[in-house]
């Protein structure tokens, strides 16, 4: 009896590590793929991107991405992450140097399919963030973010990562300053 | 039993939704839409497969005081294969279905399956019910999804049919029960006359 159990328990765990190691790779591979791809689409096309950089604004942390462009400007990708409806929600939030969105992307998020889902679908919802340079709020808060339909809770936690994708980018501006002037000293 | 029998059967008379009625949490939860509906069948279907081989061959030698326990590992060990792969080779699929592929341990369809049919029947018999009672879980599924899908957001596959936005409501959990319960009531209607 305990024999037999054991040794199903003994294949399976042989067969799951050996899949594991096959997939450890490909898995790794999607993810960057991904991450990648979200870079590209949030920032303007042709731009030098530097590696991965920390910043943190109050007690949180953020990773982004410093793209310097052709006619000099500097541009940054910001991952953000907030409290969706469902779960965790992070973004990728393409940000010029005037602090206007480029361009945003989910990276990941759980919220309800059919509904706050739709912020990594839905084109009215995602179209708007394309240049957008307005108030960072959905329009029920007095903002110019136009909410998906029945899930406000998401659309303004979409808002959040978006504003404090500006922040750290705010932060960033602020530290590069900072250096510039020292070195100048 | 012949063969075809043995696949009309997990379609019709034993559908493992609409007759049975197993495996109502992933059921309610995924059909939001038609899409997510067949792909949670489909993942479904190929653990079940899969789990109803090997159980038929295990089945003569494991003691009947540890199967369930057996079976469980053999089960859970498929739905982990299927994650990683699923992770590895179509993140985007994972993406949308990520948080119910590990339900399928728990979907008492497949440990069901396990315990009423294979591990009395040979391995060709317990392939096809596998198939059979996967196929009829992914259409019910499919239906399922599609007729909330259109009286949510009037679309159906992703298609917009009419334009507006829908009754809410179908696509929020309450549809789920709503819809449930008539497509069974009609199900059931038409197969028993038959």
């Amino acid at each position: 009896m305990v024999l037999c159990l054991g040794a199903v328990c003994l294949v399976c765990s042989a067969l799951l590590a050996g899949v594991n190691a096959l997939t450890e790779a490909p898995i790794k591979e999607a993810a960057e793929k991904a991450l990648k791809e979200s870079i590209g689409a949030v920032l303007p096309q042709g731009g030098e991107l530097s590696e991965e950089r920390g910043v943190s604004v109050g007690d949180q942390n953020y990773v982004y991405y410093e793209c310097t462009l052709a006619e000099g400007s500097t541009c940054y990708a910001v991952k953000s992450t907030v409290q969706g409806f469902g779960g965790p929600l992070t973004l990728m939030v393409g940000v010029l140097s005037d602090l206007s969105i480029n361009n945003t992307s989910v990276l990941s998020h759980s919220e309800t399919p059919g509904l706050g889902a739709k912020c990594a679908t839905d084109e009215g919802f995602m179209n708007q963030w394309k240049g957008f340079n307005g108030v960072l709020k959905v329009r029920k808060d007095g903002g110019d973010v136009d909410a998906i339909t029945a899930s406000t809770i998401t659309s303004r936690a979409y808002t959040l990562a978006v504003e404090q994708a500006v922040a750290a980018v705010k932060a960033v501006q602020a530290q590069n300053e900072q250096t510039k002037e020292e070195t100048n000293e | 039993m012949s063969k075809l029998s043995l696949i009309s059967r997990g379609i019709l008379k034993e559908n493992p939704t609409f007759v049975l009625v197993l495996g109502m949490c992933p059921t309610l939860a995924t059909t939001t839409s038609a899409i997510n509906g067949m792909e949670m069948g489909l993942a479904t279907m190929f653990v079940l497969i899969l789990s109803n081989i090997v159980i038929s061959l295990l089945a003569p030698v494991v003691p009947d005081k540890v199967h369930i326990p057996v079976y469980i590992v053999v089960i859970a060990t498929f739905v982990t294969l299927l994650q990683l792969v699923m992770q590895a080779y179509t993140p985007a699929v994972y993406q949308t279905l990520g948080l119910f592929i590990p339900l399928i341990v728990v979907n008492c369809i497949v440990l069901g399956r396990a315990e009423a049919f294979a591990n009395k029947h040979g391995v060709l018999e317990s392939a096809l019910d596998g198939i059979g009672i996967g196929l009829g879980f992914t259409l019910s599924l499919t239906v399922i999804g599609m007729v909330r899908e259109l009286l949510g957001s009037l679309s159906i596959f992703g298609w917009k049919i009419i334009p507006g936005d829908g009754i809410l409501a179908f696509v929020l959990a309450p549809g789920a029960f709503i819809v449930l319960g008539y497509l069974m009531v009609l199900f059931n209607k038409l197969t028993k006359k038959n």
